[in-house]
C-alpha cells in the first residue's frame, strides 16, 4: 500500500464506488449506517521519534533494536520506500535503507503519545475499544448529532491528532468493524477511506483471502489448495463447504467475513486505566492566570468525564509542554480516590506551580487522572469534619444542568466569559 | 580528651544520644554528636545532639584521663560503638582526630569543629512528672492517630493539656481522634496549660523509656505567665537523659465536641479476640479496601474482600444492644482504635452506619468517662 500511496504523492481521501475508489466529495457522502471508524496510526513510534528528533525531517527512519540481533519495530514511509517493514532483521534493513537514522524504542515516549491520542478519541465518544498502543475502534453512533456524519468525526480526529500531537493517522469508515479496519490499511498514510455498505462487496472481494480477519498462513494454504485466492472466491463457496474445509469457528466466520457481515461490537469493556484532557493554546502562552484557568477548566472537563462514566481516580497528572515541544509531567497520588473537579484542580495547580514552569511560555497544558477506580465499589474515607453534602455534590448538580440546559449553561464563575456576562 | 568507659553503657548511651541526629542534616555540624568531660573530677561523660528541633543529652560514667570536648560524626560513631567487641573502651582526641580502641580494635575517626556547633537550648524547669510506664501507653495509644502528612503541621502533633493533676494526650488527622487521659503529678497543684508536641518526637521519646523509671516533663511556656505561647519548648528527663523538642506553634482542633454523647447502640467485645480476628480478616483487605462489621444479637460478622478478590470471614461472640448494623472501616484505622484499649472488653459505640463510632476501653467506674476514647470514621462503601 505505501508504495502506492509514495507514487501518488497526496494523502488519500476516498470512497469506495461501484467500480474502484474515487475522492471523497464533502457532500452527499453515504455514510449514514457507517457508524464504526478504525483509527490507525501512521508509522507510530517512528514518527513519535521524528517528532523528537525534528533533525530527521526528510530522512528515513527506523525504530528497533540496535544490536546485533536487532528487529525493526517500526520504519517512517521514507524507509519502507527502501523496502524496509517491521519485524525485519535490523541488518537487512541497514542493508537496504543505509542512510536510516535507527532509534532504540522508547516504550514510555510512545504509551505517553498513544494516551494523548487516546484522550482524543475518547473525547469524541467514550465507545472506544483500544486494539494496540497505535490502533483503535470508536463507534461513533452516539455522537453524530452532536458532531455531525462518521465522515465529518474522522475528519475531526485526523485534524484534532495533527493539530495537537503532529502526527498523523488513518481512518477507516465502514458498517463493520473488519471492514473499517481494511478500509484504513487500504488508505494509508495520512488517508481517510469511506466503504458504503452498498459497496462493501465491490470493496472486499478482489483482495487476496489473506485480508480476511483470522486467516493466517495455514488457513491460508488450505484455501488456496482449494482454487480460492480472492477474497470473491471464497464468497462464492458455500458455508457448509467451508466449515467442511477448515473447521466449524473458522469456516463459518469465513463465509460471513466474505460478504463483510461482522456482528462484533465496538468493546470498551476494558476499563480505561486513566481519564485526561489537554489544550493546545492557539498561541503559546505565559499568563499565569490563563493558565490556571485553562487547568481549572480540563480538571472540570475530567472530572464530570469521570462521574459520567461512574469512575474516581487517585492520581492527578499534569501534563506542560514548552514552547519548545519539551514537555514535562508532574503527578500526586492521593490519600482517597476523586471524581470532585474543585480536588483535581487544587492538585492539578500545585503540580503546575512546583514545576517551576510559571511565566515560562506553554504551549500546552494536560490534566489527567490515573489509578481508575469504579465509583460504585470504591470506598470512601470520609474526614469527620465533613459535611453531609459538599463539593462533590454541588458538582452532581451540574452535571444535571449540563445535562439539561447544555454544557455551558453551568460553569465555575474563573471560567465565564466576563464580556458577554458583564454587560 | 581521654576517657575509659564500659562497652556496654557507652553503646547504650551512644545510641540513646543518636536517635536525635538529623537524618539530612540543614549544616554538616549537626550530623555530630558532641563528647565532653567539663570536669575531671565530675567522672561523667555527657553526650549531646541537636538538629534545632530536637535536642537529646545523656551521661554516662567514666574513667577521665584528661577533660575536655569533642564534636565526632554522630552516626558513624553509634554504628562503631554498637559494634564493639566486649571489652573496655578507650577514647583519646587530639587535635583533629579521635582514636576509638577497645581490644584489639581501633578506630581513628575525624573530629567536626566544635566552634560551629551551636549552644543547645537549655532544659526548662520541671513542671510536674509521671510514671514512665503509664506515660508511654498513653503515647502509643494517641500518636497512630496522628497525621503524617507535613503539608497540615498541626495534625502531625500530640495535643498535650495540663489541668491540675490531670493530663490529656490527643492526637487526629481529621479521619479519627485518639484522647487518652490519665493522671500525673504537677510541680504547681493549680496547673492549666498545653502544648502540641511533634508526635514523631514524642513515640521516639516514649519508645525510649526504661521500664519502670520515672519521667520529669518540664513546658517552657508556663512560668512566663502562660500567656505567650511563643517559641515553646517541652522537655522529657528521665534516668539522667533529657529530651527536648520545640513545640508546633498551632492551635489545635476543639476536639471534644466531636464525640456524640449519646448513642443508639453499643458492641462489648472481648477485646484480645477481637484484634486477632481483625488481624485475620485483614490480611485479604489492603489499606483502601473495607473490613465490613455486622452486628446482630449476641454476634458480630467480620468480612473483607469481594468478588473477583480473595475474601475472608470470621464471626464472633458480642454482646450487642442495638438495631442490626453494618458498618465498614478501613483495617487500619479499625486496629489503631482496638489497639489502644487496655480493657479486657472493647465497647463499640455506634449512632448511625455512616456517623462516626467512638471505640473506648470500660470505664473505671459505672458510667464515667473512659480513660481512652477513639473516634473515628467509617469507610462509606455504596
Amino acid at each position: 500500500m505505501s508504495r502506492r500511496q509514495l507514487e501518488r504523492g497526496a494523502a488519500l481521501r476516498g470512497v469506495v464506488g461501484p467500480d474502484g475508489i474515487r475522492p471523497l466529495a464533502a457532500a452527499a457522502a453515504a455514510d449514514a449506517d457507517c457508524h464504526i471508524l478504525h483509527i490507525d496510526m501512521d508509522a507510530f513510534f517512528a514518527s513519535v521519534e521524528q517528532l523528537r528528533h525534528p533533525e530527521t525531517r526528510g530522512r528515513p527512519v527506523i525504530v528497533g533494536g540496535t544490536g546485533a540481533r536487532g528487529v525493526v519495530s517500526s520504519a517512517n514511509y521514507l524507509a519502507r520506500g527502501f523496502g524496509v517493514h517491521s519485524a525485519m532483521p535490523m541488518v537487512r534493513a541497514l542493508r537496504l535503507c543505509p542512510d536510516a537514522v535507527v532509534f532504540p524504542p522508547d516504550g514510555a515516549a510512545y504509551r505517553r503519545a498513544s494516551e494523548a491520542v487516546m484522550d482524543i478519541l475518547r473525547s469524541v465518544t467514550p465507545e472506544v475499544e483500544k486494539l494496540s498502543t497505535d490502533e483503535a475502534f470508536l463507534d461513533v453512533s452516539g455522537a453524530q448529532r452532536r458532531l455531525g456524519s462518521p465522515v465529518r468525526i474522522a475528519e475531526l480526529i485526523r485534524h484534532r491528532v495533527r493539530q495537537e500531537q503532529q502526527l498523523t493517522c488513518s481512518v477507516g469508515v465502514a458498517a463493520t468493524k473488519f471492514v473499517a479496519k481494511l478500509a484504513s490499511t487500504h488508505c494509508k498514510p495520512d488517508g481517510l477511506l469511506l466503504v458504503p455498505t452498498e459497496h462493501v462487496t465491490a470493496f472486499l472481494h478482489p483482495l487476496p483471502v489473506g485480508a480476511l480477519w483470522g486467516v493466517g498462513e495455514k488457513a491460508e494454504q488450505s484455501l488456496t489448495r482449494l482454487g480460492l485466492r480472492t477474497v470473491g472466491d471464497v464468497a462464492g463457496v458455500s458455508p457448509e463447504t467451508l466449515r467442511h474445509e477448515l473447521g466449524h469457528a473458522l469456516g463459518g466466520r469465513l463465509a460471513e467475513l466474505a460478504w463483510g457481515r461482522d456482528d462484533r461490537q465496538v468493546a470498551t469493556a476494558t476499563p480505561d486505566k486513566s481519564v485526561g484532557a489537554e489544550e493546545t493554546f492557539p498561541r503559546d502562552v505565559d499568563d499565569v492566570e490563563v493558565i490556571h484557568r485553562e487547568i481549572l477548566r480540563l480538571s472540570e472537563k475530567v472530572a464530570r468525564r469521570l462521574r459520567a462514566s461512574g469512575q474516581v481516580g487517585r492520581t492527578v497528572v499534569v501534563k506542560l509542554r514548552r514552547a519548545d515541544f519539551t514537555t514535562i509531567t508532574r503527578s500526586r497520588t492521593l490519600g482517597e480516590h476523586t471524581d470532585v473537579a474543585r480536588e483535581i484542580n487544587a492538585v492539578a495547580r500545585e503540580l503546575y506551580a512546583a514545576a517551576g514552569l510559571e511565566r515560562v511560555r506553554l504551549r500546552l497544558v494536560g490534566v489527567r487522572v490515573e489509578g481508575i477506580a469504579d465509583a460504585a465499589t470504591a470506598p470512601r474515607q470520609p474526614t469527620l469534619d465533613e459535611p453531609e453534602t459538599g463539593w462533590r455534590e454541588a458538582e452532581r448538580v451540574m452535571d444535571q444542568v449540563a445535562r439539561r440546559f447544555g454544557a455551558g449553561a453551568i460553569l465555575p464563575a474563573a471560567l465565564v466569559n466576563r464580556d458577554d456576562a458583564d454587560v | 580528651m581521654k576517657f575509659r568507659v564500659d562497652r556496654d553503657a557507652f553503646a547504650e548511651a551512644v545510641a540513646w544520644t543518636a536517635r536525635a541526629l538529623p537524618a539530612r542534616p540543614a549544616v554538616p555540624v549537626l550530623a555530630g554528636m558532641r563528647l565532653e568531660i567539663p570536669d575531671p573530677g565530675s567522672g561523667r561523660l555527657r553526650l549531646s545532639s541537636f538538629d534545632y528541633e530536637v535536642s537529646a543529652r545523656a551521661a554516662v560514667d567514666v574513667d577521665v584521663d584528661q577533660p575536655g570536648a569533642i564534636l565526632v560524626s554522630g552516626r558513624l560513631l553509634a554504628e562503631i560503638a554498637r559494634n564493639l567487641p566486649p571489652h573496655p573502651v578507650e577514647v583519646a582526641s587530639d587535635a583533629s582526630r579521635v582514636l576509638v580502641t577497645c581490644g584489639s580494635a581501633r578506630f581513628t575517626l575525624l573530629t567536626l569543629p566544635l566552634e560551629d556547633y551551636p549552644r543547645l537550648p537549655d532544659m526548662p524547669k520541671v513542671t510536674g512528672s509521671i510514671g514512665g510506664d503509664a506515660f508511654g501507653t498513653a503515647v502509643r495509644q494517641v500518636a497512630p492517630a496522628a497525621s503524617r502528612d507535613d503539608t497540615l503541621p498541626m495534625l502531625t502533633g500530640i495535643h498535650v493539656a495540663f489541668s491540675g493533676d490531670s493530663l490529656t494526650l490527643a492526637a487526629t488527622d481529621r479521619y479519627r481522634i485518639a484522647v487518652r487521659d490519665l493522671w500525673w503529678r504537677p510541680a504547681q497543684a493549680d496547673l492549666t496549660a498545653s502544648a502540641l508536641v511533634p508526635a514523631r518526637t514524642l513515640a521516639e521519646t516514649a519508645r525510649a523509656l526504661v521500664p519502670g523509671s520515672n519521667v520529669d516533663i518540664a513546658l517552657s511556656t508556663i512560668g512566663s505567665g502562660g500567656a505567650s505561647r511563643g517559641e515553646g519548648m517541652i522537655g522529657f528527663e528521665t534516668g539522667g537523659r533529657r529530651t527536648t523538642t520545640r513545640l508546633i506553634d498551632s492551635e489545635f482542633i476543639k476536639y471534644e465536641s466531636r464525640f456524640p454523647t449519646e448513642f443508639d447502640a453499643r458492641a462489648e467485645i472481648s477485646t484480645a479476640p477481637l484484634t486477632e480476628a481483625v488481624k485475620r480478616v485483614a490480611l485479604v483487605a489492603d489499606r483502601n479496601t473495607p473490613l465490613r462489621l455486622s452486628f446482630t444479637q449476641g454476634e458480630v460478622v467480620l468480612e473483607a474482600g469481594s468478588g473477583d478478590d480473595a475474601q475472608a470471614l470470621e464471626a464472633l461472640e458480642t454482646k450487642y444492644e442495638g438495631d442490626d448494623m453494618r458498618v465498614a472501616f478501613s483495617p487500619s484505622y479499625l486496629l489503631d482504635g482496638i489497639g489502644g484499649v487496655e480493657s479486657e472488653t472493647a465497647y463499640l459505640n455506634f449512632t448511625a452506619p455512616t456517623k462516626p463510632v467512638v471505640i473506648s476501653g470500660v470505664p473505671s467506674e459505672e458510667g464515667g468517662r473512659p480513660d481512652f476514647r477513639y473516634l473515628v470514621m467509617p469507610l462509606r462503601v455504596s
